[in-house]
């Protein structure tokens, strides 16, 4: 018998209770949220029971019953009352309850959710006269409410009311199961609930509206109407009318920018991108583009905030691609580099500083904290056994190794891991290892090293971890990967390498060697904020004034969360340490991984040659970014949400209110007089304003778009249902209103554009431009919980408008999809190739794809392939013009043959697989 | 429609005195006055008494293991049939599917109380099922046909014409 629980997770309070009330013995196996225990269920529920039959159990409180009988307490007719009641009323109510005060910080609402059971519960006890819910002694009913309500009833904050009774049963209860309680909540009381929370659909109480799951997609949301309350329009009607007066100019950003007293201070920075390689689509969301949207809202919203980031340089994968490509290191590094440099500036991504780690100040700071670690004693000596190639005259780095798997016998692992089953790899275990450049065969040889040591390290790690995770915005990925590194126990890890391409060891013991560079990059954040400005300790050594935000793909977790701070703390100095860990899940490309080898994605660089705008694309990774939860870049679904979402709400809502005020009212904003249906729009807009804000606080930056898509949806209602193009034909009364739904149609266009300016920072201009918008805007309405006034008052002239978005058109999604779709890029250097090639030509068959691939490089001829398209035109048309003719058959199949024949020898020609292309579509 | 349920449960068991049911808040939650103690409130609760008075324990399940797997699916049927959505229904059919692949009753071999219930709460989904659909949910489809042909129970529920036969053949799509 085997009992899984998770932690965080409130339903395996009650199996845990029920365990130790009955003293079954069951192991207990502690599993992530998601893992699927039971088989046949297609959500993940945990707990479950598997019993002796091999059964599961997944009901908790079956499972307790089940326990309460082995253990030879049968459950009376008034447990079982009692049981159903808990799963069919308070259940619903419990979950409500915890996703207003765990996840929407709304504790001070729990109390209304839970007043109706509670009193229920409290009459019956007070009936019954019994200290527990059956009788005079502890029964199953007990042991599952108790634990039920355990969440709520001892957070003291949550202020639930005078209950006295139930307050009395739930005591004798919370003595003897304190224990679960840590077992499950960690102590941690309702924050101890978040991430299982997070994985929870929201209840669907109407309460609830907004509590969507973070996981579904930002528009696609229920669209049942809110009610507005008169309250609600009334003070959205008033925020209106104050208008813009008094609020302050935003001030220019003004280099450097350095902390200030009394203002929030953010440090964000971006994982820093390696630089042997082009990002790609991916790596943009993940990292760059994610915290650039934030950024931008971040300054919006007035806070004073540094962005840094730049590209990690040093490491075995430069030496390599230097080799590769024939350079040096350096002449690398300054090619990727502008690569990169120039990509992101096409983004827009807007940083305050992109830098580099190739340089002084990344010498100078690694070497101090370096010396610092040594100072303090965290750092251990030992011997490291080696693969050394004699003819290279070198250790050879994890990936200058190649040999066959110790575990699974793959001939291609590298030193590091097996691409096959993925286990690490030690590389001195590798069989028949292969020097990776001349293919000699290395030979074992000791090297000693300097370790990082965790273990020392983990008490104070620890400590600040509970305190960072509970006060900061850490997505539950990251907290999960942190959790799952510190419960498999850290051990010292090696920060030296024999390598050249790195930051030299200072230690007169270890010179000749550098540092690996997951010591070393981090450390690049530090050293590019001091190449910014000298003054780089005001944000690195102020942890009370600074709050940093880490942005990356959760790829990159344990050393920001894990080894990175370590380093930090064990240097003693002060260090400003993270805060807010944001961690995206991985975006895949077509339901299959990125993959420059294999041609298969989009590249940072590519982008730009599709003709799609930057800001579409913005808008497009954004609105997928993996937030919560893996996700999929489509063409189909881009060119779907361009043409949906952009083009048919959004711009279609700026456009037309644009339009109206130029061609109905001489370009002028017209008067507007208030009536109910523009004060309930207001507060509905007001509503969705709040809610934007309140989730980019959370960096949700995803949820938050559906909220500026929800405006547009009720602006363009709006106007249909009030048509001022018929109203502006009628009389005066008419006439007016047709100027009412004009000008609070564009007013709402101009807090679109503001809203807007995170994710589509040019079209947010473009928008202001088009309707003259004072600047003073930007500013205005992102305050506090967020202020929609009239920024275009009646009278104001406003500029030109014109279409802010183009349609994206089937065929030519189709002929991108065509073009990224897995093929090498045509323009890729043909050296490229061979190399391609070569590594290629001992790859075993157990991969067809790289296999065909290589097979397919040897025949390609672009030349050729031009004639052959030609040609397959040309017999497809006969084809054609004899099937249209009614010819005999055997014509046709004759012909048919060489049609197939010739595309056999194009897709040759092009470097395709020459199998035929599997018939989509097409029905047997 | 749960006083129905119970009603048809009488029936079934052979309940000789038909007993008379009140409802309790807005979603009529079925409620049995007791004259031994306090009164019995909810559907499972219920019906759990019913067959306990008809002496029939073994619709209960017959081992301590089955008595939790029933217990299980009664309270899936209140918590997670009642009321579901529609996009609940696809999943719910799918788990089932895969839960009753390997087994003839809810609770292994032997038709017990879950069975009775579960159908009850699933009828209204099958009902509105495509006849490929059904042929998609095959193990539910089988479990649910021999349940409405087991005597006693369906009434007074329509009956659901089920095929057995294949009219496509899934290699064709």
């Amino acid at each position: 018998m085997k009992l899984f629980v998770s932690e965080g997770n409130p339903h395996c309070l009650k199996v845990l209770a029920a365990l130790e009330v009955t003293g079954v013995h069951c192991d207990v196996q502690y599993v992530n949220h998601d893992e699927r225990v039971v088989p046949f269920l297609s959500r993940p529920a945990v707990p479950a029971l598997l019993l002796p039959s091999g059964l599961h159990l997944f009901s908790p409180n079956a499972i307790c019953r089940y326990l309460f009988e082995v253990s030879g307490q049968d459950s009376s007719e008034l447990c079982s009352r009692w049981l159903e009641w808990e799963a069919t009323d308070l259940q619903p109510a419990l979950l409500q309850s915890l996703h207003l005060a765990v996840l929407q910080g709304k504790g001070s609402e729990v109390s209304k959710v839970l007043q109706g059971p509670l009193n229920y519960m409290e009459q019956s006890l007070r009936k019954g006269n019994t200290p527990y819910l059956t009788g005079e002694a502890v029964s199953v009913a007990d042991v599952v409410l108790w634990a039920a309500l355990y969440p709520v009833l001892s957070d003291s904050s949550l202020a639930l009311g005078e209950c006295t009774s139930v307050k009395a049963w739930f005591d004798r209860g919370a003595v003897m199961h304190s224990c679960a309680a840590q077992k499950v909540l960690q102590g941690k009381g309702l924050q101890g609930m978040k991430s299982f929370m997070q994985r929870q659909p929201a209840p669907q109480s109407s309460q609830c509206r907004d509590a969507q799951p973070c996981n579904s997609n930002p528009a696609e949301g229920e669209e049942s109407e809110r009610v507005v309350s008169v309250e609600e329009m009334e003070a959205a009607a008033l925020t209106w009318s104050k208008g813009l007066n008094g609020c302050p100019l935003a001030a220019d950003r003004q280099h450097p920018i350095l902390p200030q007293e009394g203002k929030r201070n953010l440090l964000v920075t971006s994982a820093l991108p390696y630089v042997n390689n082009v990002p790609h689509l991916g790596n943009i969301i993940g990292c760059v583009l994610s915290a650039d949207a934030f950024c931008r809202y971040g300054r919006l919203r007035g806070w004073n905030l540094l962005f840094v980031c730049g590209t990690d340089e040093y490491g075995t994968a430069t030496e390599n691609k230097a080799r590769e490509e024939g350079l040096t290191p350096q002449q690398i590094c300054d090619k990727y580099h502008a690569i990169h440099s120039n990509i992101y500036k096409w983004f827009q991504i807007d940083f305050d500083f992109f830098g580099r780690t190739t340089t002084e100040k990344q010498t100078e700071i690694a070497q101090n904290i370096f010396w610092r670690l040594h100072k303090h004693g965290f750092l251990l000596e030992d011997t490291v056994e080696q693969l050394r190639c004699e003819n290279c005259k070198r250790f050879l780095a994890d990936r200058f190794v190649e040999g066959v798997c110790p575990h699974c016998s793959y001939p291609e692992a590298r030193g590091d891991q097996c691409d096959k089953c993925g286990r690490l790899i030690n590389a001195v275990e590798l069989r028949e290892p292969q020097c990776k450049v001349c293919r000699q065969t290395p030979v074992v040889s000791s090297s000693k090293h300097l370790f990082l040591d965790l273990p020392k390290l983990e008490p104070q790690l620890e400590q600040w971890l509970d305190k960072s995770t509970s006060t900061g915005d850490w997505t539950a990925n990251a907290k999960q990967i942190t959790r799952s590194w510190l419960r498999d126990g850290l051990k010292p890890r090696c920060i030296t390498r024999d390598l050249r391409w790195g930051t030299p060891v200072p230690h007169p013991d270890f010179k000749e060697k550098v540092f690996y560079v997951w010591f070393d990059a981090p450390i690049g954040y530090l050293s590019i904020t001091a190449n910014y400005t000298d003054q780089w300790e005001k944000w690195w050594k102020n942890p009370n004034q600074v709050e940093m935000y880490n942005f990356m793909a959760k790829d990159n977790v344990p050393f920001h969360s894990v080894v990175f701070p370590c380093s930090l703390l064990g240097a003693q100095d002060n260090y400003t340490l993270v805060n807010h860990l944001i961690a995206t899940e991985y975006l895949n490309y077509e339901d299959t991984k990125f993959s420059k080898s294999r041609g298969v994605g989009v590249f940072g660089d590519m982008a730009k040659d599709t003709g799609i705008p930057p800001d579409v694309w913005r808008f497009y990774l954004l609105y997928v970014r993996p937030e919560g939860q893996d996700s999929a870049f489509s063409w189909a679904d881009m060119a779907l949400k361009n043409n949906s979402e952009l083009l048919n709400n959004l711009g279609n809502f700026i456009n037309r209110a644009g339009m109206f005020v130029t061609k109905f009212f001489e370009g002028s904003v017209p008067v507007m007089e208030l009536q109910q249906e523009e004060k309930t729009l207001l507060a509905l807009v007001g509503w969705e304003l709040q809610q934007y804000i309140q989730l980019m606080d959370k960096v949700k930056i995803r949820d938050a778009l559906r909220h500026i898509l929800n405006i547009s949806r009720h602006g363009n209602q709006y106007i249909q249902v009030n048509e001022p193009w018929k109203k502006i034909k009628g009389g005066d009364t008419e006439r007016q209103r047709a100027g009412t739904v004009t000008g609070v149609s564009v007013n709402i266009a101009c807090l679109l554009s503001v809203m807007l300016l995170p994710y589509m920072p040019a079209v947010s201009q473009t928008i202001r431009d088009q309707l003259n918008a004072p600047q003073s805007c930007i500013n205005t309405m992102l305050q506090g919980t967020g202020t929609f006034v009239c920024c275009l008052s009646a009278g104001h002239r406003i500029g030109t408008v014109s279409p802010l978005f183009q349609k994206l058109e089937v065929d030519q999604i189709e002929a991108l999809k065509k073009r990224f779709g897995g093929q090498q890029p045509e323009d890729e250097p043909p050296k490229k190739k061979t190399t391609a090639q070569s590594a290629g030509s001992t790859q075993p068959a157990a991969v067809p794809a790289a296999a065909a691939e290589v097979a397919s490089v040897n025949g390609v001829d672009p030349e050729k392939a031009k004639q052959l398209t030609q040609a397959v035109n040309e017999q497809g048309e006969k084809v054609r013009a004899l099937k249209a003719q009614k010819a005999e058959k055997a014509v046709i199949t004759a012909e048919v043959a060489k049609l197939l024949e010739l595309k056999k020898q194009l897709a040759v020609a092009e470097g395709k697989s020459s199998e035929p292309a599997p018939q989509k579509g097409k029905k047997k | 429609m749960a006083l129905r349920e119970l009603s048809s449960l009488e029936k079934y068991l052979g309940l000789k005195k038909p007993n008379k049911y009140s409802t309790q808040g807005d979603k009529k939650v079925p409620v049995l006055q007791n004259v031994n103690g306090p009164p019995l409130v909810g559907l499972v609760t219920v019906a759990c008494h019913l067959v306990r008075e008809a002496k029939r324990p073994e619709l209960l399940g017959d081992c301590a293991e089955s008595r939790a797997v029933v217990q299980q699916w009664l309270e899936y049927r209140v918590t997670k049939l009642d009321g579901c959505t529609r996009e609940d229904v696809k999943t719910i059919l799918k788990d089932l599917n895969l839960y009753l692949q390997d087994k003839v009753y809810m609770a292994g071999n032997r038709f017990t109380l879950a069975d009775t219930f579960m159908f009850y709460g699933i009828h209204p989904l099958i009902v509105d099922l495509a006849v490929q659909e059904k042929e998609q949910y095959v193990n539910v489809t089988r479990w649910f046909d021999h349940i409405q042909h087991y005597p006693g129970i369906r009434h007074p529920l329509p009956p659901v014409v089920v095929l057995r036969n294949k009219i496509y053949s899934s290699k064709h799509h």
